[in-house]
């Protein structure tokens, strides 16, 4: 097994896989989107519920690979509670870490989404870790209600 | 080759007979570039695209050091050369899938531009409102939205021939579906997800009967069976170069001739054309009323050296060497816990999808690829298949006349490191 797959499938990734966190429908949400990776045929449906600007509460339901799905759990636990700008800005943080785009990140500023700093090294897996955010960031600017990567 | 699948020799030593895989192997320089830190390439994923013989990749390598020029234009000596080189592969096209003449030999991009071209040029002067296309549940997209468009423009329905869980056609409600409605019927030879070999020769059958003009998607059928068009009595063949070891952006429709005749050109351009004024335009004769503009000559030389190329070996040959593969690889596969075959046909050609339960085909690729083990995973282009099977997506190995029982077995090896790290 080589180190690079290690450090792609790290335990964070594949327990949140094994054991998505919010992985549910969300009765009281002020708004759903559906993210499709046509590439693969991940999908994904994001549920949110937005008191003024805090995110109350989020939850997922759909169908994908390890990293999508372990992407949408953390992203889930991380945000819930957090502003709309807090979400806005880890969305950046994170978005920076799995494009491996240079610059000095801490640890602090990573949190648990560090687990997926081995997916930069992946670069057909990038779209995979970034589908829920994106859709996420769909569902608070509330623009569309379908994301597609391609 | 269309024996049935079980009736096949299986033994190593009896293929050792039939094919010279080593000695193959050694025309395909891709096959000894190592990737991924030093490892050799275990090329799976032929069911995408094949790589390439040098006696292809040579072949272009001499048209454009001595033959490049544009064809059916100059007089010059270079336009000649490479008039005749172009028009000689579709002779060598004509041969190799048994039409009855050149004109028959249209070149198109792939398959995809062949049904394009057939769905809008044939099915908007025939199909109307009402009227009714049928293809069946395990088709490509290519072979979907064409027709889909078509019908939306027209007011015509599709309808679509069931599968049963073994991927199979449903004959009985195939010719349930032929009405005096059905305008025309397009299946592929073999399903490119799932394997399934079609039983074509009765479904042309039934759709003549039924008064439909036939269409198949030939894109896994040429690289892996026998094609002879007349015998097959099919009305359109389609396929792709590039699966059959020949260059990406090659393609040919086969028509009868009649029934290209009568059909309106589709696109407009040069080398369409006899005639052009600002009032009248006389179209050219076939095939090249459907060849507009300057074509891919160089891919098209290629295709004919890559079908020279089979027949040298001899396609039953290699039929029969990859059922060896496929029976091989299959058992093994099964014997691999929670490994799920989809698609267990009786007659299949070299494709095998799968799914194992816990790991999403994605990531199996991903560990594979890192061990240079090239498959393919998604939805293969065949969404309504998926759905059909209640799988997202699958996994894919596809074997070609170069692959062996260790590259097989090197599958099985990376499975195994799938399942160590994901349980």
């Amino acid at each position: 097994m080589s180190d690079q797959l290690r450090e792609l499938y790290q335990q964070v990734i594949l327990d949140h896989n094994r054991n998505p966190r919010n992985f549910h429908e969300l009765e009281h949400a002020t708004k759903k989107v559906d993210g499709y990776n046509p590439l693969c045929g991940d999908h994904y449906t994001i549920y949110v519920e937005i008191d003024g600007n805090t995110i109350k509460d989020i939850g997922f339901t759909g169908n994908g690979c390890a990293i999508s799905k372990a992407s949408a759990s953390v992203m889930s636990a991380t945000l819930k509670g957090k502003s709309t700008e807090e979400a806005h800005k880890l969305f950046d943080v994170f978005h920076k870490l799995v494009t491996g785009e240079p610059g000095s990140l801490s640890t602090a500023e990573l949190g648990r989404l560090a687990a997926f700093s081995g997916v930069s090294e992946f670069p057909a897996r990038v779209k995979c870790a970034s589908l829920p955010w994106h859709t996420l960031n769909s569902a608070i600017e509330g623009d569309k209600e379908t994301v597609s990567t391609e | 080759m269309t024996t049935a699948a079980g009736t096949l020799p299986r033994s190593a030593s009896l293929i050792q007979d039939f094919l010279d895989v080593d000695r193959i192997r050694g025309d395909f320089p891709i096959l000894h570039h190592p990737i991924r830190g030093g490892r050799p390439l275990v090329y799976l994923d032929n069911a995408a695209t094949t790589q390439k013989p040098l006696q292809v990749i040579d072949r272009i390598v001499r048209y454009y050091s001595e033959e490049n020029s544009n064809v059916h234009r100059g007089v010059h000596y270079l336009s000649e050369v490479a008039t005749d080189a172009y028009e000689k592969a579709r002779t060598t096209v004509k041969r190799f899938i048994g039409a009855r003449d050149e004109k028959e030999i249209v070149f198109t991009r792939g398959t995809t531009e062949g049904i394009n071209l057939v769905a809008q040029s044939w099915g908007r002067k025939n199909v109307g409102a009402g009227d009714e296309i049928l293809i069946t549940a395990i088709e490509h997209h290519s072979n979907i939205v064409p027709w889909q468009l078509l019908c939306e423009e027209k007011g015509a329905r599709l309808r679509v021939a069931p599968v049963n869980d073994s991927g199979e056609l449903v004959l009985e409600e195939f010719a349930r579906l032929l009405t005096p409605r059905t305008k025309l019927v397009a299946f592929g030879h073999a399903s490119n997800a799932l394997g399934t070999i079609n039983p074509i020769r009765k479904m042309i059958g039934l759709a003549h009967a039924a008064g439909a003009v036939v269409l198949i998607d030939g894109a896994q059928g040429v690289p892996h069976l026998h094609v002879d068009v007349r015998d097959l009595d099919c009305d359109f063949y389609a396929f792709s170069g590039h699966k059959v070891y020949g260059p990406t952006g090659t393609g040919v429709l086969y028509g009868k001739e009649a029934i290209l005749d009568a059909m309106p050109p589709w696109q407009g351009g040069g080398d369409m054309i006899l005639s052009v004024s600002f009032e009248k335009t006389t179209y050219n004769a076939l095939p090249y009323k459907f060849e507009a503009g300057t074509p891919n000559i160089e891919g098209v030389i290629g295709l004919a050296a890559a079908l020279d190329y089979v027949s040298a070996i001899g396609i039953d040959a290699i039929a029969t060497h990859e059922q060896d593969l496929l029976h091989y690889a299959t058992k093994r596969l099964l014997a691999v816990e929670g490994l799920r075959i989809i698609g267990t046909a009786a007659e299949k050609a070299s494709v095998i999808s799968f799914v194992l339960e816990g790991v999403h085909p994605h990531d199996i690729g991903t560990i594979l690829d890192q061990e240079g083990i090239a498959i393919r995973t998604g939805h293969h282009c065949a969404q309504p298949l998926m759905m059909r099977f209640n799988v997202p997506a699958t996994g894919r190995a596809s074997f070609a006349m170069y692959n062996t029982r260790e590259e097989a077995d090197a599958l099985i090896g990376g499975l195994q490191k799938v399942i160590e790290l994901f349980r």
